[in-house]
């Protein structure tokens, strides 16, 4: 029982990580029909740039109060994706906004990998995992219960806290703001939106701006959580994200947030208890999302097909 | 006297279709003017052109004496031109309420929420289902919802595209009543129809487009009883 209590709490740590950076391809995709493959390695360079703000701005004597300290590194992290991801949408996206759909999907691929080798081959001893500062408050909180002890670290609490306040904060900000409602006409009925007055480029930077920000929040998370960063986390919590924006339906801001956790779940759960263990965790997401598709191809909460009204 | 909007040998391709090939007309304040002409004539362009959403190959296109042909369909919006597109075009997902915020989305005066009372009183159904998805809503209750939504921006010019298309006589006769109401009050109307006789019998001037072409024009009665326009629109003979 204290065990199953145990990895239930690993699977939120982790399914709200995954939510976060599953937030930014739903967004994208809900607005322009864009897999973003290149929103993994956004992840990981947000990671790499509040290592950056701590190593190279924060000075000496700030570094260790944390209430300083991670807020500083989320700054930088989140300032840096965003920078990048209007970059992208500039230059990468925006100029194949009428192409057929593989010319975009292939662009976000090679922008992947010019992302992660760029880090490889610039940040100080990015070849290998770097290290990453304990700037948090390292608690562990241990319970007794049943027949064990559960722990859960503040690190745990602060990530799961961050990922639900996250998901709120934008889901308010979606169905309730000026801009919120122009980015749900854009996402569905461009041409009218524009009739009304919405310009869809700047309507399109905002959401990769969001996404992005988001993702270097989860970045800083990621290396406080696990302790280094590393160019090679990109691409799978990407996959695990882009799996939890399709098993939650793709566009919506919900199934991001359940598809993320109900992830995070299956991994830890099925590590602990399935044949195969912790060897074949990533057997059984991929299992979840096949189920999933045979009886919803639009995902849990996605919309059946786009019609226009 | 300059007329508020003066469209001059337009032509329109969709890649090397092209869809509109010389139409001209203009529109003074204060009237309701009407293009007419059969299903492909190129009505719907014209207007998509005008509000921006499509760019024109060769002619211009002036509101308030100035060219709009190259400008963003923001701007346009901006300085004064609302475009009601043929087929409604709601927001089917968003509550008639948020559908109407959207029409006002580039208004940053206080007049919002009277103009929001003001649609309701003109269409009360959507005021007392106002938190009900667009999409839920009958065909004519779509085309008020489709009007009201374009008044939100307060323009200067109205388009209407077939805002009867697929509704009953008496809802006809309830949007055609609107549009009198609106000119009343000082907006400008350009219409296009397919129902001719309701459109030229409301209409100051009338315009007729075939392939593409601007081909008769003249007031809304006078064409009405052109012979040419009954043999072709009305179905007689
Ligand atoms: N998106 C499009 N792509 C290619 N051709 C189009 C498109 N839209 C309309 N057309 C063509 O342009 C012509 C004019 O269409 P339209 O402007 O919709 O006419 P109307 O509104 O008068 O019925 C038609 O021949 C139509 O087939
Ligand atoms: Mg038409």
């Amino acid at each position: 029982m204290a065990t199953l209590l145990q990895q239930l709490i690993n699977g939120l740590v982790l399914g709200g990580l995954i939510a976060l950076i599953a937030l930014g391809y739903t967004m994208v995709y809900g607005i322009i029909q864009l897999i973003n493959f290149a929103h993994g390695e956004v992840f990981m360079v947000g990671g790499f740039a509040s290592l950056a703000t701590y190593s190279y701005f924060i000075p000496e004597s700030w570094r260790s109060d944390w209430w300083v300290a991670l807020p500083l590194m989320a700054l930088g992290g989140a300032l840096v994706a965003v920078i990048l991801a209007v970059i992208m949408e500039r230059f990468a996206y925006r100029p194949l906004r009428n192409a057929p759909r593989l010319a975009p999907l292939i662009t976000a691929l090679g922008v992947s990998v010019v992302l992660k080798e760029a880090v490889r081959l610039f940040y100080p001893g990015a070849t290998a995992p770097v290290p990453f500062p304990r700037v948090f408050v390292d608690e562990q909180y241990t319970f007794e219960i049943f027949d064990g002890t559960i722990t859960i670290g503040s690190t745990a609490i602060l990530m799961i806290a961050v990922s639900v306040i996250g998901a709120v904060v934008l889901q308010t900000y979606i169905t309730k703001s000026r801009m919120g409602r122009a980015m749900r006409a854009t996402a569905q009925d461009p041409d009218t939106a524009r009739l009304m007055g919405v310009n869809p480029n700047r309507t399109i930077v905002l959401t990769f701006v969001i996404g992005a920000a988001l993702a270097g929040i989860a970045g800083v998370l990621y290396g406080i959580q696990i302790t280094n960063v590393d160019t090679e986390v990109g691409f799978l919590y990407g996959i695990f994200a882009f799996t939890a924006a399709v098993l939650g339906g793709v566009g919506s801001i919900k199934g991001a947030v359940i598809g993320g956790f109900a992830i995070g779940l299956i991994k830890s759960l099925a590590g602990q208890y399935f044949p195969g263990g912790t060897q074949y965790d990533l057997v059984w997401i991929f299992v979840l999302l096949i189920v999933v598709l045979v009886f919803r191809p639009q995902g849990l909460f996605g919309e059946p097909e786009r019609v226009r009204a | 006297m300059t007329a508020l909007l003066e469209v001059e040998n337009l032509s329109v391709a969709y890649g090397a279709i092209e869809a509109v090939r010389d139409v001209s007309f203009s529109v003074e304040e204060g009237q309701i003017v009407s293009l007419i002409g059969s299903n492909g004539a190129g009505k719907t362009t014209t207007l998509r052109t005008v509000s921006g959403l499509l760019r024109p190959k060769a002619g211009d296109i002036r509101f308030d004496g100035k060219s709009i042909a190259n400008a963003d369909a923001h701007e346009i919006l901006e300085r004064g031109v609302a475009h009601c597109p043929e087929g409604r075009r709601l927001f089917g997902r968003m509550t008639v309420e948020e559908n109407l915020h959207l029409g006002a989305y580039v208004r940053k005066d206080a007049g919002v929420a009277k103009d929001m009372a003001r649609v309701y009183e003109l269409f009360p159904v959507l005021g007392q289902r106002r938190q009900q998805k667009a999409g839920l809503f009958s065909g004519g209750e779509q085309q008020m919802l489709a009007i009201g939504r374009a008044m939100m921006a307060k323009p200067r010019l109205l388009m209407l595209d077939e805002p009867s298309m697929g509704l009953s006589p008496i809802m006809t006769q309830r949007i055609f009543d609107t549009i009198k109401e609106l000119q009343s009050q000082g907006t400008t109307i350009l219409l296009v129809e397919q129902n001719a006789l309701a459109a030229l019998a409301q209409s100051d001037r009338g315009y007729v487009v075939d392939l593409g072409r601007t081909t008769l024009e003249g007031p809304g009665h006078d064409l009405l009883a052109d012979p040419r326009v009954r043999a072709a629109y009305l179905g007689e003979d």
